[in-house]
Protein backbone atom coordinates (compact mmCIF):
# COMPACT_ATOMS: atom_id res chain seq x y z
CA UNK A 1 0.00 0.00 0.00
CA UNK A 2 2.56 2.74 0.82
CA UNK A 3 4.61 2.07 -2.31
CA UNK A 4 1.56 2.90 -4.28
CA UNK A 5 0.52 5.92 -2.34
CA UNK A 6 4.20 6.37 -3.27
CA UNK A 7 3.71 5.88 -6.53
CA UNK A 8 1.18 8.21 -7.10
CA UNK A 9 2.83 11.24 -5.10
CA UNK A 10 5.27 10.95 -7.85
CA UNK A 11 3.14 10.64 -10.59
CA UNK A 12 3.81 7.51 -11.52
CA UNK A 13 -0.02 6.29 -11.88
CA UNK A 14 -0.77 5.56 -15.28
CA UNK A 15 -3.01 7.40 -17.51
CA UNK A 16 -4.25 9.56 -14.38
CA UNK A 17 -5.29 13.16 -15.43
CA UNK A 18 -4.50 13.41 -19.09
CA UNK A 19 -6.86 15.51 -20.88
CA UNK A 20 -7.91 14.69 -24.15
CA UNK A 21 -4.93 11.53 -23.85
CA UNK A 22 -8.29 9.27 -23.39
CA UNK A 23 -7.56 6.05 -21.72
CA UNK A 24 -3.55 4.59 -20.94
CA UNK A 25 -2.05 7.90 -22.32
CA UNK A 26 1.52 8.84 -21.34
CA UNK A 27 3.07 11.80 -21.93
CA UNK A 28 6.27 11.25 -24.24
CA UNK A 29 9.27 13.46 -22.81
CA UNK A 30 12.45 14.08 -24.78
CA UNK A 31 15.43 15.04 -22.46
CA UNK A 32 18.65 16.70 -24.14
CA UNK A 33 20.96 16.45 -21.57
CA UNK A 34 24.97 17.01 -21.16
CA UNK A 35 27.39 14.35 -20.86
CA UNK A 36 29.22 15.07 -17.79
CA UNK A 37 26.87 16.57 -15.51
CA UNK A 38 23.09 15.53 -16.28
CA UNK A 39 23.63 12.22 -17.75
CA UNK A 40 25.75 11.18 -14.77
CA UNK A 41 23.57 12.60 -12.13
CA UNK A 42 21.16 10.17 -14.14
CA UNK A 43 23.04 7.27 -13.98
CA UNK A 44 23.39 8.21 -10.21
CA UNK A 45 19.59 8.13 -10.23
CA UNK A 46 20.19 4.67 -11.18
CA UNK A 47 22.76 3.19 -9.60
CA UNK A 48 21.05 4.41 -6.19
CA UNK A 49 17.48 2.96 -7.19
CA UNK A 50 15.33 5.84 -7.25
CA UNK A 51 12.29 5.62 -9.23
CA UNK A 52 11.09 8.37 -11.52
CA UNK A 53 8.31 8.14 -14.15
CA UNK A 54 9.63 6.17 -17.58
CA UNK A 55 7.89 8.42 -20.11
CA UNK A 56 11.66 9.76 -20.73
CA UNK A 57 14.33 9.57 -23.16
CA UNK A 58 17.45 10.74 -22.47
CA UNK A 59 19.49 11.93 -25.49
CA UNK A 60 23.12 12.81 -24.56
CA UNK A 61 25.41 15.37 -25.94
CA UNK A 62 28.65 16.66 -24.93
CA UNK A 63 27.08 19.82 -23.46
CA UNK A 64 23.92 22.11 -23.52
CA UNK A 65 26.03 24.39 -25.48
CA UNK A 66 25.84 21.80 -28.49
CA UNK A 67 22.19 22.09 -28.10
CA UNK A 68 20.50 23.73 -31.34
CA UNK A 69 16.60 24.82 -30.66
CA UNK A 70 16.01 22.50 -33.93
CA UNK A 71 16.05 19.91 -31.65
CA UNK A 72 13.64 20.51 -29.37
CA UNK A 73 11.42 21.27 -32.68
CA UNK A 74 12.47 17.81 -34.48
CA UNK A 75 11.57 16.56 -30.50
CA UNK A 76 7.94 18.22 -31.06
CA UNK A 77 7.93 17.23 -34.80
CA UNK A 78 8.53 13.54 -33.95
CA UNK A 79 5.48 12.87 -31.52
CA UNK A 80 7.12 14.43 -27.67
CA UNK A 81 4.91 15.87 -25.81
CA UNK A 82 7.52 17.68 -23.66
CA UNK A 83 11.26 18.27 -23.69
CA UNK A 84 13.61 19.20 -20.78
CA UNK A 85 17.21 20.27 -21.39
CA UNK A 86 19.57 19.82 -18.46
CA UNK A 87 23.56 20.57 -18.35
CA UNK A 88 25.57 21.63 -15.76
CA UNK A 89 25.72 24.22 -13.21
CA UNK A 90 27.15 27.57 -14.28
CA UNK A 91 30.92 27.92 -13.53
CA UNK A 92 31.14 23.71 -13.83
CA UNK A 93 31.08 23.65 -17.36
CA UNK A 94 33.32 20.36 -18.56
CA UNK A 95 34.18 22.69 -21.68
CA UNK A 96 34.61 25.93 -19.57
CA UNK A 97 31.50 27.98 -20.94
CA UNK A 98 29.62 25.58 -22.83
CA UNK A 99 26.45 26.07 -20.28
CA UNK A 100 26.98 29.83 -20.27
CA UNK A 101 26.13 30.07 -24.24
CA UNK A 102 23.10 27.93 -24.25
CA UNK A 103 22.08 29.66 -21.57
CA UNK A 104 21.70 32.49 -23.40
CA UNK A 105 20.23 30.94 -26.27
CA UNK A 106 17.30 29.51 -24.69
CA UNK A 107 16.67 32.56 -22.69
CA UNK A 108 15.83 33.95 -25.84
CA UNK A 109 14.89 30.79 -27.80
CA UNK A 110 12.14 29.65 -25.04
CA UNK A 111 10.35 33.59 -25.29
CA UNK A 112 9.89 32.53 -29.14
CA UNK A 113 8.35 29.05 -28.71
CA UNK A 114 5.52 31.13 -26.14
CA UNK A 115 5.35 33.89 -28.50
CA UNK A 116 4.30 31.53 -31.52
CA UNK A 117 1.75 29.65 -29.04
CA UNK A 118 3.98 26.72 -27.50
CA UNK A 119 3.37 26.39 -23.11
CA UNK A 120 6.41 26.84 -22.07
CA UNK A 121 5.41 24.00 -19.38
CA UNK A 122 6.01 22.20 -22.33
CA UNK A 123 9.32 22.94 -22.39
CA UNK A 124 11.86 22.75 -19.01
CA UNK A 125 14.93 23.36 -17.71
CA UNK A 126 17.29 22.56 -15.28
CA UNK A 127 20.90 22.40 -13.65
CA UNK A 128 21.58 19.07 -12.34
CA UNK A 129 25.36 18.31 -11.18
CA UNK A 130 27.19 14.54 -11.21
CA UNK A 131 26.24 14.14 -8.05
CA UNK A 132 21.79 15.39 -8.05
CA UNK A 133 20.77 11.55 -9.03
CA UNK A 134 17.83 12.83 -6.34
CA UNK A 135 17.09 16.30 -8.40
CA UNK A 136 16.97 14.53 -11.95
CA UNK A 137 14.62 11.73 -10.08
CA UNK A 138 12.79 14.97 -9.10
CA UNK A 139 12.83 16.79 -12.47
CA UNK A 140 11.74 13.89 -14.55
CA UNK A 141 9.01 13.40 -11.92
CA UNK A 142 7.83 16.94 -11.95
CA UNK A 143 8.09 17.59 -15.68
CA UNK A 144 6.24 14.26 -16.56
CA UNK A 145 3.27 15.06 -13.70
CA UNK A 146 3.13 19.10 -15.93
CA UNK A 147 3.02 17.23 -19.45
CA UNK A 148 0.25 14.60 -18.29
CA UNK A 149 -2.03 17.25 -16.97
CA UNK A 150 -1.84 19.11 -19.91
CA UNK A 151 -2.38 16.63 -22.26
CA UNK A 152 -0.89 15.43 -25.55
CA UNK A 153 0.88 18.43 -27.75
CA UNK A 154 -2.56 18.36 -30.30
CA UNK A 155 -0.62 21.33 -32.04
CA UNK A 156 1.94 19.61 -33.09
CA UNK A 157 0.15 16.32 -34.15
CA UNK A 158 -2.05 17.85 -36.36
CA UNK A 159 0.71 19.62 -38.17
CA UNK A 160 2.78 17.08 -38.22
CA UNK A 161 0.56 14.40 -39.96
CA UNK A 162 1.30 14.07 -43.70
CA UNK B 1 19.59 66.45 -52.60
CA UNK B 2 20.32 63.72 -55.20
CA UNK B 3 22.71 66.51 -56.90
CA UNK B 4 24.80 66.39 -53.80
CA UNK B 5 24.61 62.32 -53.59
CA UNK B 6 25.83 62.16 -57.71
CA UNK B 7 28.57 64.82 -56.74
CA UNK B 8 30.08 63.03 -54.25
CA UNK B 9 29.75 59.17 -56.21
CA UNK B 10 31.31 60.99 -59.27
CA UNK B 11 34.21 62.54 -56.71
CA UNK B 12 35.02 59.14 -55.13
CA UNK B 13 35.18 57.05 -58.52
CA UNK B 14 37.17 59.50 -60.38
CA UNK B 15 39.36 59.41 -57.52
CA UNK B 16 39.27 56.03 -57.53
CA UNK B 17 38.92 55.78 -54.15
CA UNK B 18 36.07 53.25 -54.53
CA UNK B 19 35.45 50.13 -57.59
CA UNK B 20 32.41 50.66 -57.50
CA UNK B 21 28.84 52.90 -55.91
CA UNK B 22 25.97 50.85 -55.02
CA UNK B 23 22.85 52.75 -54.69
CA UNK B 24 19.66 53.58 -56.33
CA UNK B 25 18.70 54.29 -59.79
CA UNK B 26 15.05 55.08 -61.60
CA UNK B 27 12.91 51.90 -61.25
CA UNK B 28 10.50 50.62 -63.58
CA UNK B 29 7.76 52.42 -63.01
CA UNK B 30 7.55 56.40 -62.13
CA UNK B 31 8.16 56.67 -58.65
CA UNK B 32 9.66 53.85 -57.91
CA UNK B 33 13.67 53.28 -57.40
CA UNK B 34 15.84 49.55 -57.86
CA UNK B 35 19.60 49.04 -56.92
CA UNK B 36 21.88 49.92 -58.95
CA UNK B 37 25.29 49.40 -59.06
CA UNK B 38 27.95 51.80 -61.35
CA UNK B 39 31.84 51.54 -61.67
CA UNK B 40 32.37 55.06 -64.36
CA UNK B 41 32.17 58.34 -62.98
CA UNK B 42 29.58 59.05 -66.12
CA UNK B 43 27.51 56.49 -64.05
CA UNK B 44 26.72 58.72 -61.04
CA UNK B 45 24.55 60.99 -62.49
CA UNK B 46 21.41 57.50 -62.52
CA UNK B 47 21.37 57.94 -58.55
CA UNK B 48 18.73 58.90 -56.87
CA UNK B 49 17.25 59.44 -53.35
CA UNK B 50 13.95 59.80 -53.12
CA UNK B 51 11.03 58.03 -50.63
CA UNK B 52 10.77 55.33 -52.75
CA UNK B 53 14.83 53.86 -52.17
CA UNK B 54 13.06 51.45 -49.71
CA UNK B 55 15.99 48.64 -50.30
CA UNK B 56 18.11 47.82 -48.03
CA UNK B 57 21.35 47.85 -49.96
CA UNK B 58 23.37 45.91 -47.46
CA UNK B 59 22.38 42.71 -48.48
CA UNK B 60 24.39 43.17 -52.20
CA UNK B 61 27.77 43.33 -49.92
CA UNK B 62 27.85 39.23 -49.13
CA UNK B 63 26.26 38.45 -52.73
CA UNK B 64 29.30 36.99 -54.97
CA UNK B 65 27.15 38.51 -57.72
CA UNK B 66 28.02 41.87 -56.95
CA UNK B 67 31.31 41.96 -55.49
CA UNK B 68 34.26 43.62 -57.07
CA UNK B 69 37.76 43.98 -55.56
CA UNK B 70 38.59 47.16 -53.98
CA UNK B 71 35.98 49.64 -52.03
CA UNK B 72 32.98 49.88 -52.49
CA UNK B 73 30.68 52.88 -51.39
CA UNK B 74 27.59 52.43 -50.25
CA UNK B 75 24.82 54.69 -50.09
CA UNK B 76 22.87 53.62 -46.19
CA UNK B 77 19.97 55.22 -44.72
CA UNK B 78 20.05 54.69 -41.07
CA UNK B 79 18.18 50.96 -41.16
CA UNK B 80 20.43 50.07 -44.11
CA UNK B 81 23.67 51.24 -41.94
CA UNK B 82 22.79 49.14 -39.04
CA UNK B 83 22.61 45.95 -41.44
CA UNK B 84 26.38 47.24 -42.17
CA UNK B 85 27.43 47.79 -38.96
CA UNK B 86 26.27 43.68 -37.92
CA UNK B 87 27.74 42.20 -41.34
CA UNK B 88 31.36 44.36 -39.83
CA UNK B 89 30.70 43.00 -36.22
CA UNK B 90 30.52 39.54 -38.22
CA UNK B 91 33.48 40.08 -40.47
CA UNK B 92 31.84 39.56 -43.48
CA UNK B 93 33.26 43.16 -44.83
CA UNK B 94 35.66 45.12 -43.25
CA UNK B 95 35.19 48.71 -41.84
CA UNK B 96 38.22 50.04 -44.20
CA UNK B 97 36.82 48.36 -47.66
CA UNK B 98 33.35 50.69 -47.77
CA UNK B 99 32.61 54.13 -47.65
CA UNK B 100 29.02 54.91 -45.94
CA UNK B 101 27.18 57.46 -47.99
CA UNK B 102 24.98 57.93 -45.53
CA UNK B 103 21.41 59.18 -46.00
CA UNK B 104 19.29 61.69 -43.88
CA UNK B 105 16.10 60.42 -43.84
CA UNK B 106 12.59 61.05 -43.14
CA UNK B 107 11.21 57.46 -44.15
CA UNK B 108 10.39 55.79 -47.25
CA UNK B 109 7.41 54.56 -48.62
CA UNK B 110 5.52 51.47 -47.40
CA UNK B 111 4.79 48.61 -49.76
CA UNK B 112 1.09 49.32 -50.00
CA UNK B 113 1.90 53.24 -51.40
CA UNK B 114 3.98 51.85 -54.07
CA UNK B 115 2.22 49.11 -54.77
CA UNK B 116 -0.92 51.95 -55.47
CA UNK B 117 1.53 54.10 -57.42
CA UNK B 118 1.97 56.96 -55.06
CA UNK B 119 4.86 58.54 -54.77
CA UNK B 120 4.21 61.03 -51.95
CA UNK B 121 5.41 61.08 -48.13
CA UNK B 122 2.76 61.21 -45.78
CA UNK B 123 1.28 60.12 -42.66
CA UNK B 124 -0.76 57.59 -44.45
CA UNK B 125 1.68 56.54 -47.23
CA UNK B 126 4.30 56.18 -44.47
CA UNK B 127 6.43 52.73 -43.60
CA UNK B 128 5.62 51.39 -40.50
CA UNK B 129 9.04 50.81 -39.72
CA UNK B 130 9.61 54.17 -40.16
CA UNK B 131 6.76 55.47 -37.23
CA UNK B 132 9.48 54.51 -35.09
CA UNK B 133 12.41 54.46 -36.30
CA UNK B 134 15.06 55.94 -34.05
CA UNK B 135 18.24 56.37 -36.61
CA UNK B 136 16.69 59.13 -39.06
CA UNK B 137 20.62 59.84 -39.22
CA UNK B 138 22.88 56.95 -39.87
CA UNK B 139 24.95 56.08 -36.63
CA UNK B 140 28.50 56.14 -38.92
CA UNK B 141 29.10 57.32 -42.18
CA UNK B 142 31.86 58.67 -44.06
CA UNK B 143 29.80 61.33 -46.28
CA UNK B 144 26.22 62.75 -45.29
CA UNK B 145 23.43 63.35 -47.63
CA UNK B 146 21.50 66.09 -46.16
CA UNK B 147 21.22 67.56 -42.94
CA UNK B 148 21.69 65.76 -39.96
CA UNK B 149 18.01 64.56 -38.60
CA UNK B 150 17.55 64.23 -34.98
CA UNK B 151 14.98 60.68 -34.61
CA UNK B 152 11.49 62.42 -33.03
CA UNK B 153 9.49 60.01 -30.35
CA UNK B 154 8.09 57.24 -32.09
CA UNK B 155 4.79 58.23 -32.78
CA UNK B 156 3.24 55.19 -32.09
CA UNK B 157 4.32 52.59 -29.82
CA UNK B 158 6.62 49.95 -31.43
CA UNK B 159 5.35 46.98 -29.52
CA UNK B 160 1.39 47.40 -29.69
CA UNK B 161 0.57 44.11 -31.58
CA UNK B 162 3.21 42.37 -29.70
CA UNK B 163 1.68 43.23 -26.45
CA UNK B 164 -1.71 42.62 -27.62
CA UNK B 165 -0.41 39.37 -28.84
CA UNK B 166 1.56 38.91 -25.68
CA UNK B 167 -1.71 38.87 -23.31
CA UNK B 168 -3.72 36.47 -25.24
CA UNK B 169 -3.45 32.55 -24.37
CA UNK B 170 -0.74 30.10 -25.73
CA UNK B 171 -3.98 28.65 -28.16
CA UNK B 172 -4.96 31.75 -29.29
CA UNK B 173 -1.48 32.90 -30.27
CA UNK B 174 -1.07 29.56 -31.47
CA UNK B 175 -4.01 29.91 -33.85
CA UNK B 176 -3.00 33.37 -35.08
CA UNK B 177 0.53 32.24 -36.16
CA UNK B 178 -0.71 28.62 -37.80
CA UNK B 179 -3.35 31.16 -39.93
CA UNK B 180 -0.48 33.41 -40.71
CA UNK B 181 2.17 30.85 -41.64
CA UNK B 182 -0.43 28.99 -43.26
CA UNK B 183 0.06 31.13 -45.91
CA UNK B 184 3.65 30.63 -46.53
CA UNK B 185 4.62 28.98 -49.75
CA UNK B 186 8.77 28.72 -48.61
CA UNK B 187 9.82 31.09 -51.58
CA UNK B 188 12.16 32.15 -49.11
CA UNK B 189 12.39 35.48 -50.68
CA UNK B 190 12.62 36.96 -46.75
CA UNK B 191 16.02 34.91 -46.75
CA UNK B 192 17.00 36.41 -49.87
CA UNK B 193 16.57 39.79 -48.99
CA UNK B 194 17.35 39.77 -45.72
CA UNK B 195 21.07 41.32 -45.42
CA UNK B 196 22.10 38.98 -42.65
CA UNK B 197 20.83 35.85 -43.89
CA UNK B 198 24.25 35.35 -45.89
CA UNK B 199 25.16 31.46 -45.00
CA UNK B 200 26.37 29.92 -47.83
CA UNK B 201 24.44 26.85 -46.75
CA UNK B 202 21.19 27.84 -45.43
CA UNK B 203 20.13 24.87 -42.70
CA UNK B 204 17.04 24.63 -45.10
CA UNK B 205 18.91 23.28 -47.61
CA UNK B 206 20.58 20.73 -45.64
CA UNK B 207 18.66 17.11 -46.75
CA UNK B 208 21.55 14.52 -45.27
CA UNK B 209 19.44 14.67 -42.06
CA UNK B 210 16.16 17.64 -43.10
CA UNK B 211 15.77 19.81 -40.25
CA UNK B 212 13.12 21.83 -41.95
CA UNK B 213 11.11 20.42 -44.57
CA UNK B 214 10.99 22.55 -47.75
CA UNK B 215 7.57 21.78 -49.07
CA UNK B 216 4.93 25.09 -48.23
CA UNK B 217 3.84 22.29 -45.23
CA UNK B 218 2.40 23.50 -42.01
CA UNK B 219 5.36 21.67 -39.87
CA UNK B 220 8.10 23.19 -41.94
CA UNK B 221 6.17 26.43 -42.30
CA UNK B 222 6.32 26.86 -38.30
CA UNK B 223 9.86 25.04 -38.30
CA UNK B 224 11.41 27.72 -41.17
CA UNK B 225 9.88 31.20 -39.82
CA UNK B 226 10.80 29.54 -36.24
CA UNK B 227 14.77 29.16 -37.07
CA UNK B 228 15.05 32.23 -39.05
CA UNK B 229 13.44 34.25 -36.63
CA UNK B 230 15.94 32.86 -34.19
CA UNK B 231 19.08 32.76 -36.33
CA UNK B 232 18.25 37.06 -36.69
CA UNK B 233 17.94 37.03 -33.06
CA UNK B 234 20.28 39.68 -31.90
CA UNK B 235 21.07 40.45 -35.00
CA UNK B 236 18.30 41.51 -36.72
CA UNK B 237 18.22 45.30 -37.44
CA UNK B 238 14.84 45.57 -38.52
CA UNK B 239 15.09 46.70 -41.37
CA UNK B 240 11.64 45.15 -42.57
CA UNK B 241 12.96 43.94 -46.19
CA UNK B 242 11.85 40.34 -45.32
CA UNK B 243 8.23 41.62 -44.85
CA UNK B 244 8.08 43.56 -47.72
CA UNK B 245 9.55 41.11 -49.72
CA UNK B 246 7.07 38.55 -48.38
CA UNK B 247 4.77 37.93 -51.13
CA UNK B 248 2.18 36.18 -48.81
CA UNK B 249 1.50 39.66 -46.68
CA UNK B 250 2.90 37.70 -43.23
CA UNK B 251 3.87 39.90 -40.76
CA UNK B 252 7.20 38.79 -40.12
CA UNK B 253 8.47 41.65 -38.25
CA UNK B 254 6.24 40.62 -35.58
CA UNK B 255 8.54 37.89 -34.76
CA UNK B 256 11.86 40.03 -35.33
CA UNK B 257 10.96 42.88 -33.48
CA UNK B 258 9.51 40.58 -30.65
CA UNK B 259 13.21 39.06 -30.60
CA UNK B 260 14.75 42.44 -30.58
CA UNK B 261 13.27 43.34 -27.75
CA UNK B 262 13.69 40.26 -25.48
CA UNK B 263 17.54 40.44 -26.57
CA UNK B 264 17.13 44.28 -25.10
CA UNK B 265 15.52 43.82 -22.04
CA UNK B 266 17.06 40.40 -21.13
CA UNK B 267 20.66 41.65 -22.35
CA UNK B 268 20.89 45.07 -22.69
CA UNK B 269 21.87 44.94 -26.27
CA UNK B 270 20.68 46.44 -29.38
CA UNK B 271 21.84 45.07 -32.62
CA UNK B 272 24.13 47.16 -35.13
CA UNK B 273 25.16 50.25 -33.35
CA UNK B 274 27.87 49.91 -32.08
CA UNK B 275 30.35 47.74 -34.36
CA UNK B 276 32.74 47.32 -31.47
CA UNK B 277 30.38 45.26 -29.20
CA UNK B 278 29.94 41.37 -29.30
CA UNK B 279 26.80 40.09 -30.62
CA UNK B 280 24.73 39.05 -28.07
CA UNK B 281 24.74 35.70 -28.35
CA UNK B 282 28.06 34.96 -29.60
CA UNK B 283 28.84 35.66 -25.76
CA UNK B 284 27.74 35.44 -22.21
CA UNK B 285 27.68 37.37 -18.79
CA UNK B 286 28.46 34.66 -15.90
CA UNK B 287 25.56 36.87 -14.10
CA UNK B 288 23.33 36.07 -16.39
CA UNK B 289 19.80 35.39 -15.66
CA UNK B 290 18.78 32.35 -15.19
CA UNK B 291 14.67 32.40 -13.81
CA UNK B 292 13.46 29.62 -16.30
CA UNK B 293 16.34 27.23 -14.91
CA UNK B 294 15.42 24.83 -12.05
Amino acid sequence: MESKERETEMGLTRGAGSKEGGNGWEPKITAFVCNWCTYAGADLAGTSRLKHSPQIRVIKLPCTGRIDPLFILKAFERGSDGVLVSGCHPGDCHYTSGNYHARRRFATFRKLLEFLGIDLRRVQFSWVSAAEGAKWAKMVNEVTRQVREMGPFEGYRKISDG
Amino acid sequence: MSRELQDKAKELLEKEEVAQVIGYGAGTRRSRARPIFITSPEEASQLIWTPACVNNLAVYLTRKETKVPGRVAITAKGCDARALFVLIQEKQIRREDLNIIGLACRGVLSKKALDQGKGDLDEETLSAKCKVCLVHTPVEFDFLVGEKIDSPEPSSDPYEVIADLESRSPEERWEYWQGELSRCIKCYACRQACPLCYCNRCITEKSIPQWIEKSPHARGNLAWNIIRAFHLTGRCVGCGECERACPMDIPLMLLNQKMAREVKEQFGYVAGMNYQMEPALATFDPKDHEDFIR
